[in-house]
């Protein structure tokens, strides 16, 4: 009897040792069962859904130049959209600008089909527990449509260097009313804010392990989120000012990334916590 | 004539040699460039926050490992920041303390505008008190900081100015100046000072 007291106190010791983080950090379990899901069947992944919306909105005729598109150049022709992804950010004549996916899809909305710029980049995210937004869901389509592919981004272009350059610069740049720089979170590897791990993102093995998994399922959103979304997040937390939608510095710090993740796997839409 | 060519000469041989003087500048504007180019929704106030000073400026352009001259200057020039509380008590209450350093609230756009007092985060970066498991690791556990150096006083004022401004006592510290940038004011700086050091606080069981 008495065994059976000490065991049963030690399990409740054990318990309220562990309990408070399982409360915090529910979304892991969730994390975990969704982990299981995918192992079973590949196609519960919830960020395939928007893959599929992306690709109907990619095929619709629509705008006030009533038109699809797949006419779109996003870097390896006009309506290639396999593989396409892997070389993004890239400079574009056209554009005469470096551009990553999400600021091409933009572009080609705007120019192809005649869209406002406004219209379209007045809400490119998507709230928790909702449908992506269009942006959303025609990025995480023209990812998936790089699924296995490694990253090889472009670096010939002048504006390419100085958008790498430019990356790299505000990456390791510190300010806001915290000191904080990308560096300040991401500059070593094995450490976490609270119970987030958070990956060391100038080193090329960590970086592969992580930047290809974006566009994500947010399991603790219930919803998609692109890169730029990512990125503009860790900049609030920074308490920095709400940062345009791709714009030269998201852009840029994207091309430092994906520059570090080179040769990694592109394994979008993933599933994140 | 020939002076007119001596002077063009002349000014063509210093823009060439303050362009090689200078690369790092020419990268540093292209940046600022991008930086105005990128946030156009923002008010003054708030744009002001990309605007760095001279301490966040030498931080990012060494990565944060100066040379020993430009790190004597941070360390003499935040150092003259720090306020001390008046009457020189720099312990305050450690229970109000405890909450200060659970809570991440504010100073992000989405905090604007306020609805409690600004938080000192410190868990999200420290180990603090052996019942609170949901730490980060970016910062040293300070678990038993005070009782490991006897609560002596020297080193209560040391965490003082440590949480006021870390760049006083490390040039290019990772931890925020939260003192010095008024995220956090002297009440609420000795309040955290003592649940780090007093020995009623968890931190010191
Ligand atoms: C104050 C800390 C902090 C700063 C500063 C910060 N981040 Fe983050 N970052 C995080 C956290 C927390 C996460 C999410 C980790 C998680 O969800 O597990 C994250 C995640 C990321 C990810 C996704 C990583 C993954 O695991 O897939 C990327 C990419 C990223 N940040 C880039 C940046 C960039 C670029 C900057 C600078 C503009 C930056 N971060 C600044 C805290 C920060
Ligand atoms: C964003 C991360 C971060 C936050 C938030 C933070 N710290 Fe720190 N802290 C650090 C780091 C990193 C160090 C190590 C020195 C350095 O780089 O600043 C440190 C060092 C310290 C030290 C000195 C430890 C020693 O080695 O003697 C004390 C004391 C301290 N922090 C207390 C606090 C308290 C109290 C708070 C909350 C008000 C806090 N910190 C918030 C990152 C942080």
């Amino acid at each position: 009897m008495p065994a059976r007291t000490t065991i049963v106190a030690f399990l409740l010791l054990a318990l309220a040792f562990v309990a408070p983080v399982a409360a915090i950090d529910d979304t892991e379990k969730e994390l975990d069962r969704y982990r299981q899901m995918l192992k079973a069947d590949p196609w519960s992944n919830p960020g395939l859904l928007e893959a599929d919306r992306g690709e109907a909105l990619w095929k619709q005729v629509r705008g006030p130049k009533n038109a699809s598109l797949e006419g779109c150049d996003l870097g390896k022709g006009p309506g290639k959209v396999e593989g396409a992804f892997a070389g993004l950010p890239r400079y574009f004549k056209d554009a005469d600008r470096v551009l990553d996916l999400e600021s091409r899809l933009v572009w080609c909305m705007e120019t192809l089909q005649g869209f406002a710029k406004a219209e379209i980049v007045k809400r490119p995210y998507s709230k928790a527990n909702q449908t992506g937004t269009d942006l959303e869901a025609l990025a995480t389509y023209v990812a998936l449509k790089s699924n296995g592919a490694k990253f090889a981004p472009h670096l010939e272009h002048a504006k390419e260097k100085a958008a790498l350059a430019l990356g790299e610069g505000l990456f390791f740049r510190r300010q806001g009313p915290m000191d904080f720089a990308c560096a300040t979170c991401h500059g070593e590897s094995g450490k976490r804010i609270r119970l987030q791990a958070l990956p060391y993102l100038s080193k090329p093995e960590e970086a592969r392990a992580v930047i290809g998994e974006w566009p994500a399922y947010r399991v603790s959103q219930g919803t998609v989120m692109t890169m730029q979304h990512r990125i503009a997040d860790c900049y609030w937390q920074m308490r920095l000012p709400r940062v345009d939608y791709g714009s030269d510095v998201t852009i840029a710090l994207t091309m430092y990334l994906v520059h570090q993740a080179k040769g990694g796997d592109i394994t979008a839409p993933s599933i994140k916590r | 004539m020939n002076r007119s060519i001596l002077l063009v000469g002349a000014i063509a041989a210093i823009a060439v040699a303050v362009f090689l003087l200078f690369p790092r500048a020419q990268g540093v504007s292209s940046v600022d460039a991008a930086i105005k180019a990128s946030w156009t929704t923002a008010d003054r106030e708030w744009l002001a926050r990309l605007i760095q000073d001279e301490t966040q400026k030498a931080c990012s352009h060494y990565r944060n490992a100066p040379p020993k001259a430009v790190a004597d200057a941070i360390l003499a020039r935040e150092r003259a920041t720090i306020v001390y509380p008046a009457d020189g008590n720099v312990l305050g209450d450690w229970k109000k303390g405890q909450v200060l350093a659970q809570s991440g609230y504010g100073g992000r756009f989405t905090d604007i505008p306020p609805r409690a007092e600004n938080g000192g985060n410190c868990y999200a970066c420290h180990q603090l008190d052996a019942a609170e498991l949901s730490f980060g690791t970016l910062g040293p556990s300070l678990l038993a900081y005070g009782k490991d150096r006897k609560f002596a006083a020297a080193d209560a004022k040391a965490v003082y100015e440590r949480i006021y401004n870390p760049q006083a006592t490390i040039a290019c510290a990772n931890m925020p100046r939260l003192g010095a940038s008024k995220f956090l004011t002297v009440e609420q700086i000795k309040d955290l000072v003592a649940f780090v050091m007093s020995p009623e606080s968890p931190v010191n069981q």
